[in-house]
């Protein structure tokens, strides 16, 4: 493996290695938590706090934990950081508490964090994993705010509850609905195919290579796709 | 009479209204990757429904026996990923010694469903959901969250093998055709809208 620098680390994540449009990992609050501004920024947030701390930890703890029990242990120490962000949130933003609902304790299984801490954190020191957490949260965030930024001014025709002239008075209400969610990412994702000229998502196939739960499934699902064919 | 109504009411709205995948968004990451083929699509299926149901089995006692009763109910999140992760393991060592034909055609696909987030999102929204008041209604609400699941991964495995055949711009091969389809299907659930309100005049 090939030396990264710290400047790398930290912005590769943004768009490099953007884990929502590159590497396709926590589809599921991106595509939930995206029908208003608020809320997508929100989950960002929280995300990235739980990725930061559980990117350290995890980092600190990598020479100790052994490595067939490695993926509980990860969990364990995410899911503690879960509930203490949504303590802190549940305390201090009711309302965001509230809108966030059951993808708050989802953040858990949220493939990011968990992705990064066997792709990244396991692997290297504490400041690199923390720059990395800091990175791939940033891009999170970024990915789900542009994501719905999006489906609220065309859906809901505002702007982080602000209204936006023209919009306001042509909604187009699927937007802010499942189907828009769906609709949007593939486009974005097209999109950033098209920006990159494919060179990007070529490697990073739709398979086992792609998912995160690779490493612990040890290739269940590929055997799982031989079977099949 | 009116609790095997609530019943019916509880698992129609949870197949075809509420669908997880479809609608709520929970379970994307398997609904995309293991669509492709529909034996893959219905073998996954069932592993979600039984380990929802083990899940469920598990985690509502626990919650209201132990963790409420002790004033624990912070503790929720790290329990039950604690105890599906468990399960999991435990349901494959079992049927890898005892049931191996069942091993065979599920084993597979258990690992990957630990960290799914439809069965950590059916445990904790049944403790939350004002319509599942018993174990036998938490039990039916997880069946029928397995049930739609299953149905919306046969469904777009149909889906996906016509988009294999048929030509698509090179920007949009994989992913985004697959997420546009998608899009579509659940555009078609939206049929079920009001659809458990008017049939049992709610």
């Amino acid at each position: 493996m090939k030396k990264e620098s710290s400047f790398s680390v930290l912005f590769k994540g943004l768009l490099k290695e953007n884990p929502v449009f590159v590497l396709v990992l926590g589809t599921c609050p991106t595509l939930a938590m995206s029908t208003s501004v608020k809320s997508a920024v929100g989950m960002g947030l929280a995300a990235m706090a739980v990725l930061i701390c559980s990117n350290a930890v995890i980092s600190l703890l990598r020479k100790i934990i052994p490595a067939t029990v490695r993926i509980p242990c990860y969990i364990v120490i995410i899911a503690a950081f879960v509930t203490v962000v949504e303590m802190i949130i549940h305390a201090y933003f009711p309302e965001l508490y509230k809108s966030l609902g059951v993808y708050l304790a989802l953040i858990t299984v949220n493939c990011i964090i968990l992705g990064r801490a066997e792709m990244f954190a396991g692997k290297n020191s504490v400041g690199k994993s923390i720059l990395d957490g800091i990175g791939m949260g940033l891009g999170f965030t970024l990915a789900m705010f542009m994501m719905s930024t999006i489906r609220e001014v065309l859906g809901a025709g505002t702007f982080a509850d602000i209204p936006v002239p023209f919009f306001q008075d042509h909604k187009i209400g699927i937007f802010v609905q499942a189907p828009g969610g769906l609709l949007v990412y593939g486009l974005l994702i097209a999109f950033v195919n098209v920006i990159t000229k494919g060179k990007v998502i070529k490697k990073k196939s739709f398979g086992c290579e792609g998912c995160p739960s690779a490493g612990m499934c040890s290739g269940g699902c590929q055997s799982a796709v031989k079977e099949g064919e | 009479m009116d609790f095997f109504k609530g019943l019916v009411i509880i698992i129609m709205s949870q197949i075809l209204v509420d669908n997880y995948v479809l609608r709520q968004f929970l379970g994307i990451c398997p609904f995309l990757g293991v669509s492709k083929k529909l034996n893959q699509a219905v073998g996954m299926g069932f592993s979600v429904i039984f380990v929802m149901l083990m899940a469920t089995a598990v985690t509502w006692p626990i919650q209201l026996y132990i963790l409420d009763k002790n004033g624990l109910g912070y503790m929720q999140t790290i329990v039950f990923i604690l105890v599906i992760a468990a399960l999991v393991q435990f349901v494959e060592i079992v049927l890898k010694k005892f049931i191996p034909a069942l091993h065979k055609s599920l084993g597979v696909y258990l690992p990957l469903i630990t960290t799914n987030c439809a069965v950590l999102g059916v445990t904790i929204n049944n403790m939350n959901d004002e319509r599942v008041t018993c174990f036998a209604e938490s039990m039916v609400s997880s069946l029928g969250v397995g049930l739609g699941f299953l149905l919306a991964m046969v469904i777009f495995a149909g889906v996906r093998s016509r988009i294999d055949e048929s030509e698509i711009p090179e920007r949009f091969k994989g992913l985004p055709a697959t997420l546009i389809a998608a899009s579509f299907v659940s555009l078609s659930f939206f049929g079920f809208d009001g659809l458990v309100e008017n049939i049992f005049k709610l």
